[in-house]
């Protein structure tokens, strides 16, 4: 795209495309903002009616609200921590020579296949269940009272199941950008006299912070968004202790036909969602910089 | 400080031995080279040296002491490797400092370190930049300097001229030659150039296929090869290798003449031939001459000749400078 010319032609090419994202951007969320404003109740069809900012009134002030965006905000920190921390062991371990290596690391990769609802089932019936659950048994065969995960550490219990989900993207990621690194750079360490750590520290680690940025901008996307796994386990409850804000709209729409006030929550979320995006970028987005 | 011998080393990767036996006395402050084509052995030689790969037999000691199964960083060598290795996050402070922050050095000795051997290098100007805002030759230099500050008892170089530029390469040539006059340290550099091996070595080591075929200073090199391997790779453009009837009235499997002990003419010589490239750089000319009897002969005049593609010559070997060998390939 040399030429005035041509960087003209480029941008009549990619109008259609570009016009098409940009609608079904646009109409959802400009669909959202209008129902936002609207008295717009499911049970009473036919009498919308502007309602000003009563909607946003009655989200921010909810008491779940609050409860809500904490809980949010934990388990995407929460599993944020367990899958960088745990995604960098496991490329560390499935970067060493081994026997299997190539199966090894396909059934890594594979909870990443499985989908969101079925995996939060099988933790839940098979795992974290008080009475037939494999973390029972193994309590039980110790000799230690059985823990019903789901009633006594709920959102504990869902940042496991989640965290699960995500460990093989950040492992596979963070494996890439390891093996990307310069085999004469570790051996350079080595003959400076670095030992495993300090090579780990000082070499490993500042190689592989790009690829951590990306792992931890990714993921925040889809973990500012959980649902599934909240829907399929514990509703949201016991109470609200497992309420994220997106729990909160479906609640708020599907539960109680409120679409006003859920659009109202929607589009606080995607305000919360920026601001976190904002903070982040702040923070991390320099390691992005070539 | 610095006299490394190797006994019987060996190293085998699976079935290949890619250096089957071999012997080595290194001795303090030399300049040595191992040289040979690509694939001979002579980077695993290098490595071994350094710690970087296990021997598979044999003993390496280094000042006396066996360092045979220390690790890389006890061994008290440096090296710079091809690619420089430097540390692309750090600034060229940092990368020459890291070492000696490995050793947990104070800082104040640490800063004095890197400042009197960035003055060594020239790099006092770019300290504070990071390794990719340098050029070929400045990235070379911080690795030189990252080896340097650690006052090694020897320092290893992994063919450290082949990322550079043809004119930058001869600059850094005359650099590394000026640093080991000035640190007396011993060095040991790997090339397959055979024209860096003979401008910068006190000893070159030719290596094929693992083994050593000669050691010996480059002029002893150039004036009696050990066997026909050490007689072609050294010297440039290459030997002439002649077999058949005219070896064999000279009592040898193979006669070899330099290029350059070939004495040319335009009117009378021992033989005839015809030139069917001439290259004239000036100071030199290079003829690719048909000689029937003998076969393709390259012979090499200094300054000016006037001839060109078909032009008849006439050339002479000059009979004290030819080397015979056997039919082993040995010197005779």
């Amino acid at each position: 795209m040399a030429t005035l010319h041509t960087r003209s032609h480029a941008r009549l090419m990619m109008a259609p495309s570009v016009l098409l994202l940009l609608g079904w951007m646009i109409v959802p969320l400009a669909m959202t903002i209008y129902f936002s404003f609207l008295r717009y109740n499911l049970l009473m069809p036919g009498m919308e009616e502007y309602a000003g900012l009563m909607n946003y009134r009655f989200f921010l002030t909810d008491p779940a609200f609050f409860t809500a965006l904490a809980n949010t905000l934990i388990l995407t920190g929460g599993v944020l921590l367990i899958t960088v921390i745990g995604g960098i062991l496991m490329a560390l371990l499935l970067d060493q020579p081994m026997f299997g290596q190539g199966i090894v690391r396909i059934l890594v990769i594979a909870p990443f296949f499985v989908m969101p609802t079925v995996s939060a089932l099988v933790w839940k019936n098979m795992f974290m269940n008080p009475v037939n659950g494999l973390f029972a048994a193994l309590a039980k065969s110790v000799g230690l009272a059985p823990l019903d995960w789901l009633a006594e550490v709920p959102l504990l219990s869902i940042i496991l199941i989640v965290a699960w989900q995500w460990l093989p993207f950040a492992t596979l990621i963070l494996l890439t950008a390891l093996q990307s690194l310069d085999e004469e750079q570790k051996e350079a360490a080595e003959m400076d006299g670095a030992g495993f750590f300090s090579r780990f520290i000082y070499i490993v680690l500042p190689h592989m912070a790009r690829a951590i940025t990306v792992v931890i901008l990714i993921q925040t996307i889809f973990l500012l968004s959980v649902f599934a796994e909240i829907l399929v386990t514990t509703n949201g409850g016991p109470g609200i202790q497992t309420t994220n804000i997106t729990y909160l709209v479906y609640a708020q729409a599907l539960l109680q036909f409120d679409i006003g006030g859920a659009s109202a929550g929607g589009i606080v979320a995607v305000v919360l969602a920026n601001i976190v995006a904002f903070f982040l970028m702040r923070m991390i987005g320099k390691n992005l910089e070539a | 400080m610095g006299s490394i011998s190797l006994k019987n080393v060996s190293k085998v990767f699976g079935e290949a031995a890619v250096i089957p036996s071999l012997d080595l006395e290194i001795n303090k402050g030399e300049f040595v080279v191992f040289v040979g084509p690509s694939g001979c052995g002579k980077s695993t030689l290098l490595r071994l040296i350094a710690g970087l790969e296990d021997v598979s037999g044999g003993q390496i000691a280094i000042d006396g002491v066996d360092a045979t199964s220390l690790p890389p960083a006890k061994r008290g060598l440096a090296m710079v490797f091809q690619s420089y290795a430097l540390y692309p996050h750090m600034s060229v402070r940092s990368n020459i400092a890291f070492p000696l922050k490995m050793a947990g050095l104070d800082k104040a000795e640490i800063d004095r370190k890197v400042t009197e051997a960035a003055k060594v290098l020239n790099l006092t100007d770019y300290l504070d930049r990071k390794p990719r805002q340098l050029s070929g030759g400045q990235r070379q230099r911080v690795a030189i300097g990252r080896a340097i500050v650690r006052q090694p008892s020897a320092f290893l170089f992994d063919e450290p001229l082949s990322n550079l530029d043809a004119a930058l390469r001869v600059n850094m040539r005359l650099e590394i030659s000026e640093l080991h006059q000035q640190l007396k340290t011993t060095m040991i550099y790997v090339t397959h150039d055979q024209v860096e091996a003979m401008t910068m070595a006190d000893k070159i080591v030719v290596l094929n296929k693992g083994r050593v075929e000669q050691v010996g200073s480059p002029l002893e090199l150039y004036r009696s090869p050990a066997n026909l391997f050490v007689a072609g790779f050294i010297g440039s453009p290459k030997m002439n290798l002649l077999t058949g009837e005219y070896a064999r009235a000279h009592g040898a499997t193979t006669v070899g003449i330099r290029p350059e002990h070939i004495t040319l003419s335009t009117t009378e010589g021992e033989w005839k031939g015809v030139v069917t490239v001439a290259e004239h750089l000036g100071s030199d000319t290079f003829l690719h001459v048909d000689v029937p009897g003998i076969g393709h002969v390259n012979a090499r005049v200094s300054g000016e000749l006037p001839v060109g593609h078909g032009d008849t010559v006439y050339l002479s070997p000059q009979r004290e400078r030819l080397h015979r060998f056997n039919d082993q390939g040995l010197a005779q």
